[in-house]
């Protein structure tokens, strides 16, 4: 019995059919043609998109096109203003999303205790990723823009900080003069002596007069109704005084009113809310890879929690960490439903100078332009989604550059 | 050799010459827990005499949730010695390690009851400042774990949890442990490259050299040599050896011959229980229990 157990086996093995060699080698072939075929399809796809965009896009890509502002003539038009609004709502998002968004991925990975209530958080971190980004943009568009009507409307903001009240007159010689004012609607009480700001104005290339950005001061004349007003900078005459023209307020970089109505604050915050589930899971999944042995190793010498997370796992995981960040905020430039949904200005003839400033950005650009029934039109969007290709592209190069030159193995 | 300004506290354990030390240690634990045993060594110092019990061990039980991993483990591992615990796997060897430490505090799991004193201070009690623990009882694993680090800063990442040191003081209490681990020949040309392009020999070398670097009496090693070639595990026994005067240490082993050449003590372990702990020699050659002898022989495990 035991001695024939061997060649049992062996009739056993010998017993099933065998395969046809041919037919195997022929299906081989065959799943490896299926497979080039299917490749192909999607590579030429990508081809052609990209080539006609280059064929229609390539002649209007000229430097003008990256100084102009937007226009109605088609041949005059540029991609300054949502290029630079661009790099505001992007930095603006990167700013408030990676530290929120590290920070909640080191204490999820790091310190939150493995309960049900941390369990819930991860689980809807997850599914907030897929949240579409239209969705963002409503959220955005109450949370940020309208501040639930909280602070009045957008118009009539109810809480402003950090802008400089100015009341404006006008002096003997017709120039405009900015005195300090402290409250909207009430008109300062001028003096001699008081100090005033007027507009500094350059002559231009071709002879025309430029007025500046730039004030200087100038001391206050105020001169009684029934004198003769001598001429000069900063008289005033006093029946003028009593009520200043308008009010102005100057905005500096940091001037933030509320609500934050369609600006680049709110456009980047809005940004932000699409991005940090993205940038929570890339984290994790860097802090995650980090092998236990290296905190265990710290933690053995007697560090803490915190020095262990601060000067060894993080260290480790920022390479990982920034490719995922950089391919978040990748993200965050391409898209176009989010910031439509705000419902900001397609017209926009300025960069922004401060985070109050009214914006627009590359995606909805290239959207408002391929909407146009004008030949010329398209030829600008191709132009401008070439311009956003190649950032995109800059940005996940930057992003393989540092896989391959940060990231060291761990262990 | 010269005297490395180690980071120690409490004057048990220096870097210099031995004996002169060791009196010191003697006396200053008696004066601080007195003993019969250790009544006895003072009446008659003889270089044969029993050291002082370093970590002491009594009715200690552990379990991970309600599976006990440790049953009634009466223990003492001698001051400046090499204890060996031997078992077959599973049998609780590491768990022991890692309450002598306070590792375990990281398994939530992980609970303990009885008595387990350091220096007659029970290292259990909630009150005992584990960071400090783990700065007096150093660690050394199996799979050699360098920090993603130069080899200088792997050295002076623990002394710079600890304290602040001058630049020159922290370059000379890193050669002096690199010294200490019998490596710095190997890296002395390149501290500033990554600590993972050593061989894992090395490797293991350096993180000796990183735990010995904030001055620990006590030194665990879990199994230190599995993950290495026999020529790296020479030089790691020959480094036990080297720092067994100076330096409580604990090593967990499956290996027979290690524990025979490396160890002054060993204490074999079957299925949580202690079985038996005596001098190794007396192990090897007559131990007191049938298991012992079987597992010392290789006839089970
Ligand atoms: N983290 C843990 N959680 C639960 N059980 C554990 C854990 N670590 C070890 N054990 C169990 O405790 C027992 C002793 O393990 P261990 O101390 O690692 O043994 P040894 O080091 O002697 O091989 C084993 O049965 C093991 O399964
Ligand atoms: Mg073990």
């Amino acid at each position: 019995m035991n001695d024939e157990t061997p060649q049992n086996l062996a009739m056993l093995v010998d017993r099933g059919e065998p395969r046809s060699q041919s037919r195997r080698r022929a299906f081989d072939r065959g799943f490896l043609v299926t497979c080039l075929a299917i490749t192909a399809i999607a590579v030429l796809a990508l081809g052609v998109l990209l080539g006609s965009i280059l064929i229609e896009g390539l002649p209007g890509l000229r430097w003008s096109f990256f100084t102009e502002y937007a226009s109605r003539d088609a041949s005059k038009a540029g991609i300054r203003a949502p290029l630079w609004g661009s790099i505001w709502v992007a930095s603006i998002c990167a700013i408030v999303a990676l530290p929120i968004g590290i920070a909640t991925a080191v204490w999820l990975e790091e310190f939150a205790p493995k309960n049900r209530i941390t369990a819930f958080i991860r689980l809807n971190i997850s599914n907030l990723a897929g949240v579409p980004s239209i969705v963002y943009g409503i959220l955005g568009l109450t949370l940020f823009v309208r501040m639930f009507g909280l602070f009045g409307p957008i118009q009539a903001p109810e809480l402003e900080i950090g802008g400089r009240l100015y009341a404006i007159y006008y002096d003997t010689m017709q120039e405009p003069i900015r005195v300090p004012a402290e409250e909207r609607g009430v008109a300062p009480v001028l003096k001699t002596g008081d100090v005033g700001f007027v507009q500094e104005i350059e002559e231009g290339a071709d002879g025309e007069l430029i007025f500046t950005d730039r004030w200087t001061p100038v001391t206050l004349t105020i001169v009684p109704e029934d004198e003769d007003a001598p001429e000069g900078y900063g008289i005033i005459e006093a029946w003028q005084a009593e009520e200043p023209a308008d009010f102005e307020t100057e905005r500096p970089w940091y001037y933030i009113q509320f609500p934050l109505g369609q600006s680049v604050l709110a456009g980047g915050l809005t940004l932000m809310l699409v991005v940090l589930p993205i940038v929570i899971i890339s984290s994790q999944e860097a802090l995650r890879a980090v092998p236990g042995s290296l905190r265990t190793g710290s933690l053995a010498m007697g560090a803490t929690k915190w020095q262990t997370t601060r000067k060894v796992t993080l260290p480790a995981a920022v390479p990982m960490i920034m490719t995922g960040s950089i391919l978040a905020m990748s993200r965050a430039i391409g898209e176009a439903a989010p910031i439509l949904v705000l419902g900001v200005a397609l017209f926009i003839t300025d960069t922004p100078s401060s985070l109050m400033d009214s914006f627009t950005v590359l995606p909805m650009q290239i959207y408002n332009w391929t909407s146009r029934w004008q030949e010329d039109f398209r030829a600008l969007a191709a132009t401008g989604i070439i311009v956003l290709l190649m950032v995109l592209l800059a940005f996940n190069a930057v992003a393989v550059l540092i896989r391959q030159k940060l990231q060291r193995p761990l262990s | 050799m010269t005297t490395p300004p180690t980071a120690a506290s409490g004057g048990v354990v220096t870097d210099s010459p031995r004996p002169a030390t060791n009196k010191v240690a003697v006396i200053e634990t008696m004066t601080t827990t007195p003993t019969p045993n250790q009544n006895q060594t003072q009446n008659q110092p003889t270089p044969a005499a029993e050291p002082p019990v370093c970590i002491q061990a009594r009715e200690f039980n552990s379990w991970y949730g309600d599976f006990q991993a440790l049953h009634g483990i009466e223990l003492d591992v001698p001051t400046n010695r090499v204890t060996a615990f031997i078992g077959p796997s599973g049998c609780g060897k590491s768990t022991l390690l890692r309450w002598f430490n306070r590792m375990n505090d990281t398994i939530p799991s992980a609970r303990a009851s009885g008595t387990l004193d350091l220096h007659g201070t029970d290292l259990l009690s909630t009150r005992y400042d584990v960071v400090d623990l783990r700065r007096r009882v150093g660690m050394v694993f199996q799979k050699p774990n360098p920090f993603p680090k130069s080899i200088f800063d792997n050295i002076a990442y623990g002394p710079r949890l600890h304290r602040r040191y001058t630049r020159s003081d922290l370059a000379e209490l890193v050669e002096q442990s690199l010294r200490r681990a019998a490596i710095w020949d190997e890296v002395k040309d390149r501290l500033n490259q990554s600590a993972l392009g050593l061989s894992g020999g090395q490797q293991q070398r350096l993180c000796i050299a990183r735990a010995i670097a904030v001055g620990p009496e006590v030194l665990l090693m879990d199994e230190p040599c599995s993950a290495l070639d026999p020529r790296s595990t020479a030089a790691i026994e020959d480094l036990i050896r080297d720092l067994r005067h100076q330096y409580t240490i604990v090593i967990v082993t499956h290996n027979m011959q290690q524990a025979a050449r490396v160890s002054d003590r060993t204490a074999f372990f079957y299925e949580g229980r202690l079985v038996e702990s005596d001098e190794t020699e007396r192990i090897f050659t007559t131990p007191a229990h049938r298991e012992t002898e079987d597992y010392v022989s290789g006839r089970f495990g």
